[in-house]
């Protein structure tokens, strides 16, 4: 038997995942990353089933603060009304369809529609109606407000929406990814992490899914990004690899459930918190010690070590990854096209840090992250590489993610596909699922 | 103040620096172009949603010191900058050249640019904005102490990654 599957030949059915424990094989037909037909299915099966990043509570502020910004699809204006309450409205006027706010972000005392005159609460009910004696006696002012996402939960300010209204509540979905996001708040003395100011937003032509396989794939480290380890070992840090290691340090892909995956890797590249590396400059020495030992006195020595001396690369599924490296950032992507995804991201920090502190961590996010970091353009050239190769997905339909098969569970290492196998194993479920 | 600033540096000198600026960007002599810098230069492109934040408080898309700047030219001209490697071709028109204030050595110019990038396998991508420097005499010559990229896209959207030297 062949190693791989030939041609277009689906070993059982019309599987685009297939996996076969007994020979460590796991292949995915590139025909997923193409077809038209898969992208809208994954709309209905996917996107309008799970749930789906849609913003912190840290963005909004005041009463009356919003934020405009596509939700699986949609336009949703995120906003917390005037009682204090956080909303995901459809932002879509109940008359003839028009957004009802066109502006990015803003403070809004009501949302005006443009186009005759209709006005909402920021809680979304209806305010005014321009004539509206117009109406016979079954128009209801009170059930013409504007649309709420059929659910909105959050978890530790982070606000998810689910077009669903049977999904399971977000704190079940979430899972052990839980576990992840809370290693992550706790670098914050109150539990309070914010949104920084400063929005990167870009496309890349490639298909949705190669980022979140990106996004945790560690075996592309080397080759993909040596002019970023340059740029370490220039500045004094010690990235060689152990012998028989791909990474600086030995990491692990984890399956958290449900979809959710992450790598956990030893730090070797600093952390504005709290873990100091050469970049940062002898005066920042004293400061890092200082963020350590709030850490240590808050959490113990253990679980200071954990925030503080360990990596995770989070992704929940379907598109949402933080990855707390070398700084923390919040980025979510959604498809626009087979062939495109429009990603969206941000730099997430303690509430009560400091001017120095907050100064170094966007710097230390900036060397690594980003459309004008030292790494991501060359993960975004990965990934259209990649793209531009499916092209020929015909006659070559298979792609590879059988590293580490023969491992254990809880000995998949983060240069093994362990942790992308948990993306595609639920994406296939929900793909099958689908009635 | 016209006549301060005529003393201090005239817009045809500020033109020639921009000019010859950005014919070593557009033909890629990085190491050249660093001489143009002072010891200390900065080099910003603010997020397209917060054109007019300040780098301690606001995520950037670059925000880079002389140090990182430096290891950026040294990225650039390394076959396994892959964001890079073939090189795009860009080309950079800029006008609207504007000496905006003079406050004690530095002195504050702005100007327009289009860049028009090509690459292969790639689509045509068009990065329009403006630039705003400070600039120091040092030597009897210009030398750029902070240049800022400013763009006008909403979002950076199709233009993708800023890989290149804006």
């Amino acid at each position: 038997m062949n190693y791989m599957p030939s041609g277009t030949e689906f070993p059982s059915g019309k599987e685009f995942v297939v996996e076969d424990p007994k020979a460590q094989t796991f292949f995915v037909n590139r025909e997923v990353f193409v077809s038209e037909d898969v992208f809208e299915r994954e709309k209905r099966a996917i996107f309008d089933r799970s749930w789906i990043y849609v913003g912190h509570a840290s963005e909004l502020k005041s009463p009356g603060d919003f934020k405009t910004r596509p939700v699986a699809g949609r336009p949703i204006i995120f906003c917390r009304d005037r009682e204090g309450t956080v909303r995901a409205l459809i932002n879509s006027c109940r008359h003839r369809g028009a957004l009802v706010c066109r502006e990015r972000e803003g403070n809004a005392r009501q949302f005006y529609c443009m186009y005759h005159g209709w006005t909402y609460h920021p809680d979304g009910r209806l305010k005014s109606v321009p004539g509206d004696d117009a109406y016979g006696g079954s128009f209801k002012k009170d059930e013409m407000g504007l649309v709420p996402v059929p659910r909105l939960e959050q978890y530790r300010d982070f606000f998810f929406a689910n077009f669903d209204r049977d999904a399971i509540d977000l704190a079940a979905y979430l899972g052990n990814a839980k576990d992840y996001i809370d290693l992550v708040i706790d670098q914050s003395p109150s539990g309070k992490m914010q949104i920084i100011s400063g929005t990167q937003e870009y496309d890349i032509r490639a298909n949705w899914k190669l980022l979140v396989e990106n996004s945790v794939d560690d075996y592309h480290l080397i080759s993909t990004h040596s002019t970023w380890l340059n740029y370490m070992r220039n500045s004094g840090v010690n990235i060689t690899p152990p012998k028989g290691e791909l990474l600086p340090t030995r990491g692990f892909g984890r399956d958290l459930g449900n979809g959710h995956l992450t790598t956990d890797n030893p730090n070797y590249r600093g952390r504005p918190v709290a873990r100091w590396i050469s970049v940062y400059g002898e005066d920042a020495k004293a400061d890092i010690d200082a963020l350590r030992n709030e850490l240590v006195q808050r959490l113990g020595s253990a679980r200071a070590a954990r925030v503080a001396d360990t990596n995770r690369n989070l992704a929940i599924f379907p598109n949402l990854v933080i990855n707390d490296g070398s700084s923390v950032t919040v980025r979510h992507f959604y498809p626009v096209a087979p062939d495109r995804m429009h990603v969206t991201a941000w730099a997430l920090g303690p509430v009560e840090e400091t001017e120095a502190q907050r100064a170094r961590r966007l710097h230390a996010f900036l060397t690594f992250y980003g459309p004008g970091g030292f790494a991501t353009p060359d993960d975004v050239a990965a990934l259209e590489a990649a793209q531009l190769g499916f092209a020929a997905w015909r006659e070559v339909p298979w792609s590879d993610l059988s590293r580490g098969m023969g491992n254990a569970a809880d000995e998949q290492l983060a240069t093994d596909e362990g942790h992308l196998r948990v993306f595609w194993r639920k994406w296939r479920e929900l793909m099958e699922a689908r009635t | 103040m016209n006549e301060i600033l005529a003393s201090t540096v005239s817009r045809a000198e500020v033109e020639d620096l921009f000019y010859h600026e950005a014919d070593l960007l557009d033909s890629w002599k990085l190491d050249e172009w660093l001489k143009l810098l002072t010891d200390d230069a900065t080099y910003y492109v603010p997020p397209n949603d917060k054109p007019d934040a300040d780098a301690r408080y606001t995520l950037f898309t670059i925000a880079d010191d002389i140090v990182r700047l430096r290891e950026r030219v040294i990225r650039l001209k390394d076959p396994n900058c892959h964001a890079e490697f073939p090189l795009s071709r860009t080309r950079r028109v800029i006008g609207n050249v504007r000496i905006t204030g003079v406050d004690g050595e530095i002195i504050s110019v702005a100007a327009n640019f289009i860049i028009h990038r090509y690459r292969y396998n790639d689509l045509l991508r068009v990065f329009v904005g403006h630039y705003r420097y400070k600039l120091k005499r040092q030597g009897g010559r210009l030398k750029i102490a902070e240049r800022r990229a400013i763009l006008d896209a909403e979002e950076l959207g199709l233009l993708g990654s800023v890989s290149f030297i804006l």
